[in-house]
């Protein structure tokens, strides 16, 4: 088969898998889950109001956050979690999204170009999601392609220097062309609009108001729900059996007919374009960014996210992503407070203390709960039968 | 020329560095399958360790020549110690675990130590004190000094001490057995809890020798200064081939060496459009560009594709 209609096909699969799941609908049957799921959403969807009676408006925002960790936790996922594609990178992709809409959606071109974009090329956040998943898709595939030979170790070392490379790029591609503006950063970023109405703003929505950090939640929402749709399809579909396939036994999986270079080459290109995503999400919620945002340790703490939730299993993930986003700042709340019942006083560092902790949880956690927290039925029948896995 | 001479010189001694850090990583590799992603901060703590016995003992008007070693063994101790609790605390119990739980408690146990670092230490940089008269050399032109010849000739003596104990003793063989295979191994009458202890502390005394070789040659120690120099020293470890001794000294070399002629020659490479900021670019680029090659590492043996 010529390369061409292997790509047709996986095309044309990953729209029937993805087509499969609307037609479920047909035969609908309101059930005790589906009574469970309605109430899960409507908590979901209240949730920005009661964070903000309850903790104050700040903690909408660090909610916003979570949901962007989410995703891009969800990103990893199939990389790691399906594929076993060990990926200490990952957050180049989330930084090539943000800096395709910084660069596409701030008046920073001018200042490259100024004879070309007197004032910026401002374009639409909605074309940019499309470009920026396309863009980091195709890096997906760069890291993806050389890679292909590599194992478990050695491939976990290249995707990292491949994260830093994209970094230090970031860091310094502000001469001779400020194309970053280096470690400042580009800023004034457009805020994000829907259907004309701007994100950046207090909207009044059928007589509610909605402050810029809710509207920003509903859209982080959506676009959340969107990840975890097209994961959990993936996850049922020929794709993911084979992906799951390739990371428990990858000669197997090729001997069975699998083709494994270009299903380890779309396990990348997919996360990837995931990352990217969220990357434009984060740059236009942000108004920001700079390469500080895209460190190694960010990369580690996805990865963290993802094997702490339960490599493999979506709602693992999520627990994950929301834990680990949302730890660091309870403990940032509470240590000042905490020492000041406890010895009245700062004794300690708040700072470091709140690291100290984390690290601590993390460490706790993988002893007591060694394949994550929520892990994925098939890895848990596979820890109990075998101990060898990967 | 002098400047090829002078950059070859600093890659030497930043290799030698590197090649001791890796030696850590490629042994606890070899014996368990696991990169220890806190031994970077295992060399921190050295550093800091060294540095603040050698101040308590300067300040008690000890002589430098008796302080130094002292407080280097001291520094050895702690870090033997500190390694031997990781690997009793974040990876024994999770040694039949899945593959990438120990890769989490490991960057929570870097997180850990670098965050109580942190409090004991603070977040300065700490001066290293001058304790000979530090004399440059010239040789054709490049510039050579005393402690970058100590920290080479010192790096080139631990190295063959390492192997050493690992190829004539019985110690030796017993941690060839256990990577060879630890069931085979016990079997045979190993005691591999006692070597892999025994492993993670020899390993661990390298990264104090390592940390005391950085903050004299740069004449500084800080409390993160573990993170980028255990990334550089796993880089070299995979370089050569992870597992195996002789690849990570080979790495640790090639590594010091790409990274400084890097840093000096990419500028002309490529007409002067990146400059020296982007060594890390370079030399990750050259990582990549041997494994693609040779996909484990220059000297690893072919392993199966299950390890």
């Amino acid at each position: 088969m010529s390369r061409h209609s292997l790509c047709g096909s996986f095309c044309f699969e990953l729209l029937a898998t993805l087509l499969r799941g609307f037609c479920t609908v047909k035969n609908f049957k309101f059930t005790r889950q589906h009574l469970l799921f309605s109430l899960m959403l409507v908590a979901v969807l209240l949730l920005p109001f009661v964070t903000d009676a309850l903790l104050g408006r700040g903690w909408v925002r660090i909610v916003d956050f979570a949901m962007l960790y989410i995703m891009l936790a969800l990103g990893l996922n199939i990389v790691v979690g399906y594929a076993g594609l060990l990926d200490l990178g990952y957050i180049a992709f989330f930084a090539v999204g943000a800096y395709c809409y910084a660069l596409t959606g701030s008046p920073h071109l001018a200042l490259a170009f100024p004879m070309l974009f007197p004032d910026g090329l401002h374009l639409s956040f909605w074309l940019v999601v499309p470009l920026a998943a396309l863009l980091a898709g195709g890096f997906g595939v760069l890291l993806g392609a050389p890679t292909l030979r590599l194992r478990g170790d050695y491939l976990a070392i290249v995707t990292l220097g491949f994260g830093e490379i994209i970094r230090i790029f970031m860091n310094n591609l502000n001469a001779p062309v400020n194309l970053t503006n280096g470690p400042q950063g580009i800023s004034r970023i457009d805020p994000i609009s829907v259907a004309g109405v701007s994100l950046n703003a207090t909207q009044d929505v059928f007589g509610i108001t909605l402050p810029s950090v809710h509207l920003y939640f509903y859209l982080f929402l959506g676009f959340a729900a969107l990840v975890v749709f097209v994961s959990h399809r993936l996850e049922k579909s020929r794709i993911g059996r084979a992906w799951m396939a390739i990371r428990e036994d990858e000669i197997a999986a090729a001997s069975m007919g699998i083709n494994t270079r270009n299903l380890k080459l779309l396990a990348f290109a997919m996360g990837a374009m995931f990352g990217g995503v969220s990357g434009t999400l984060f740059a236009g919620f942000q108004g920001f960014v700079s390469p500080e945002s895209f460190s190694l340790m960010e990369s580690i703490m996805v990865l963290c996210m993802v094997v702490l939730g339960g490599m493999g299993n979506i709602y693992g993930v999520i627990l994950g992503g929301l834990l680990l986003a949302l730890l660091p700042e309870i403990l940032r709340h509470s240590v000042v407070p905490l020492q000041q019942a406890l010895f009245g006083k700062t004794l300690i560092d708040p700072e470091s203390l709140r690291m100290l902790l984390f690290g601590t949880a993390l460490i706790v956690v993988m002893l007591y709960r060694p394949a994550g927290l929520w892990p994925s039925r098939v890895r848990r029948r596979e820890l109990e039968s075998d101990e060898t896995t990967v | 020329m002098e400047i090829f001479l002078q950059q070859i010189i600093n890659g030497l001694v930043q290799g030698s560095v590197y090649a001791l850090v890796a030696l850590g990583y490629t042994m606890v590799y070899g014996i368990l399958g696991l990169i220890n992603f806190a031994h970077g901060e295992v060399v921190m703590v050295g550093a800091m360790l060294v540095l603040s016995a050698l101040t308590a003992m300067l300040g008690l008007g000890v002589p430098p020549l008796l302080a130094l070693p002292v407080s280097l063994l001291l520094a050895m101790a702690g870090c033997m110690l500190l390694g031997y609790g990781i690997e009793r605390v974040a990876y024994r119990p999770l040694r039949h675990a899945p593959r990438l739980a120990p890769l989490i408690t490991a960057i929570g146990v870097s997180i850990v130590l670098q965050n109580l670092a942190m409090m004991i230490w603070g977040r300065e940089y700490h001066a290293f004190p001058q304790l000979i008269n530090n004399q440059p050399h010239h040789i054709g032109g490049a510039i050579i000094n005393d402690i970058q010849i100590i920290i080479v000739i010192m790096a080139v003596m631990i190295m063959t001490g390492l192997m050493a104990v690992v190829h004539r003793t019985r110690l030796g063989r017993a941690m060839r057995a256990v990577a060879e295979n630890q069931h085979a191994a016990q079997l045979m009458g190993v005691d591999i809890n006692r070597v892999i202890s025994i492993t993670f502390m020899l390993g661990s005394a390298l990264a104090a020798i390592a940390g005391l070789m950085v903050s004299a040659n740069y004449g500084l120690a800080h409390y993160y200064m573990g993170f980028m120099l255990g990334l550089k020293a796993f880089t070299a470890a995979v370089l050569g081939g992870i597992g195996n001794l002789r690849g990570a000294m080979l790495g640790g070399l090639l590594l010091g060496l790409i990274e400084s002629l890097g840093a000096g020659y990419i500028g002309d490479l490529t007409g002067g459009f990146l400059g020296s900021q982007y060594q890390d670019v370079f030399a990750f680029f050259v990582l990549i560009a041997v494994l693609v090659l040779r996909p484990s590492g220059l000297l690893g043996e072919r392993l199966a594709e299950r390890a």
